[in-house]
């Protein structure tokens, strides 16, 4: 069969929402976004325990420890469901891990800031999270299935994470003089990093129909970026805190909120590595990676003897 | 038929060379099997699949598969098996495989009509 007539075949069957599987055959650029993006997913759930695995050990009670334990541990999760996920593409976890460590592989800007106060967990849940979970909800009709099924998984667990945050940041905000002075400081600072979240600009893209032909991604950059404005402007009016753009305001003829212009150039300079925090948590990842090195080995060895005990036994 | 993709999607950063500066390391082969978790989420039901992971032994993937698969209550029995034992049917046969089925209604029970007197059958 000629590759036209297989690429015929292979949008049809996009076209008529039926999910791709990891043994169709798939186009080759198909299979190379999809390895792309799925593994930049894991590695950001990954590096995204970092900035929280900072609060753990100072949280403020009791619960707020055992919520945040329990939401870095579902990250975790997340980034095993994803990287099993882009394995089925045919590149080894070892291989992406490699990437990761290296320096080779991206993961999302936003985990390149710093968090300095506890408000942060609060603005990092409700806003970063806020973030995550549109894009996630869409990737959920997403056209390979094992993604698909991924992110279904990971939608169901996530939405507490928006809502400890919302919830952890609604106390400050009625709490002292000083708490909610650090509830806005938080806002202040997460604010724009993650508008970022959502990518450059439509009109700044080319070739741009590609990932929504193939059904890889429903809904273009510029669209989920309006949706969460929209939602966190009505939203921030329960903190009774302000968003950090003078420019935001609510347009009765598009029936949205108009927004100000976003900083490209602090994106790019973070996604190529200039962050205030990529070296800090690269070197975080490495640091744990090596000094897990020794159990990985041990696990090793240990299943390698059981089995020719077992071998012996048999014989 | 040759596919550029430009666009940066959420999450799907372009990939060029000017990453943050750590020195690229050898691939360091941990090797350990990937193996395929199966749940039951309640007695009575069956097993179904819920995913993958990676682990040294089926103990350890046990244990893996219950850290990852059942925090909230998803489940009360694990299966391990080592994906390398998975046989699975090609999907380039599948129109053998199953076309036949397609023509024999008369497998199913809606093929009969009765009459309306004929109840609870």
């Amino acid at each position: 069969m000629l590759v036209q007539d297989m690429e015929q075949i292979f949008q049809d069957k996009i076209d008529r929402e039926i999910k791709i599987e990891p043994k169709d055959w798939m186009p080759e650029a198909y299979r190379k976004t999809n390895l792309r993006q799925i593994s930049q997913h894991a590695h950001s759930e990954v590096v995204g325990m970092l900035p929280e695995g900072n609060w753990i050990s100072r949280a403020p009670s009791l619960k707020r420890k055992a919520i945040l334990l329990a939401k870095i541990q579902d990250e975790g999760g997340h980034g095993l469901y994803l990287y099993s996920a882009a394995e089925t593409l045919g590149f080894s976890r070892d291989e992406m891990i490699n990437d990761l460590l290296s320096g080779k592989a991206k993961y999302s800007s936003i985990f390149n800031y710093p968090s300095l106060s506890w408000a942060d967990m609060g603005a990092v849940g409700w806003l970063v999270d806020g973030a995550a979970i549109l894009n996630q909800v869409m990737l959920c009709r997403t056209s390979y299935g094992p993604y698909a099924r991924a992110m279904v998984r990971i939608c169901k667990e996530e939405s507490f994470h928006q809502r400890q945050g919302f919830d952890a940041l609604l106390v400050l905000s009625r709490g002292s003089k000083e708490q909610k002075a650090m509830c806005q400081d938080a806002i202040n600072r997460w604010w724009w990093p993650s508008l970022m979240m959502f990518g450059p600009k439509d009109s700044e893209s080319t070739n741009s129909d590609q990932s929504m032909k193939w059904k890889i991604k429903r809904k273009t950059n510029d669209e989920l970026r309006q949706q969460f404005v929209d939602m966190i402007a009505e939203q921030i009016k329960t903190l009774g805190m302000v968003l950090p753009d003078p420019a935001l305001k609510w347009n009765e003829a598009r029936k949205h909120y108009d927004f100000g212009a976003i900083n490209w150039e602090e994106f790019w300079n973070v996604v190529k590595g200039n962050g205030p925090c990529n070296k800090q948590r690269l070197a975080a990842r490495n640091k744990a990676h090596d000094e897990g090195d020794w159990v990985r080995e041990a696990a090793k060895q240990y299943a390698e003897k059981k089995r020719n005990r077992a071998k012996e036994q048999a014989a | 038929m040759s596919f550029q993709i430009i666009k940066h999607y959420y999450g799907d950063i372009p990939e060029e060379n000017s990453g943050s500066g750590i020195e690229k390391k050898e691939v360091v082969k941990t090797a350990w099997p990937l193996w395929e978790v199966f749940i039951r989420s309640k007695q009575g039901l069956d097993h179904k699949h819920a995913g993958s992971l990676h682990a040294a032994d089926a103990a350890m993937a046990i244990e893996n598969a219950r850290d990852v698969y059942t925090r909230r209550m998803e489940g009360v029995s694990i299966w391990v098996v080592e994906s390398i034992y998975l046989h699975a049917s090609n999907p380039d046969e599948a129109e053998s495989l199953y076309e036949p089925a397609n023509d024999k209604i008369y497998r199913h029970p809606t093929f009969y009509q009765l009459p309306d007197e004929v109840n609870h059958m």
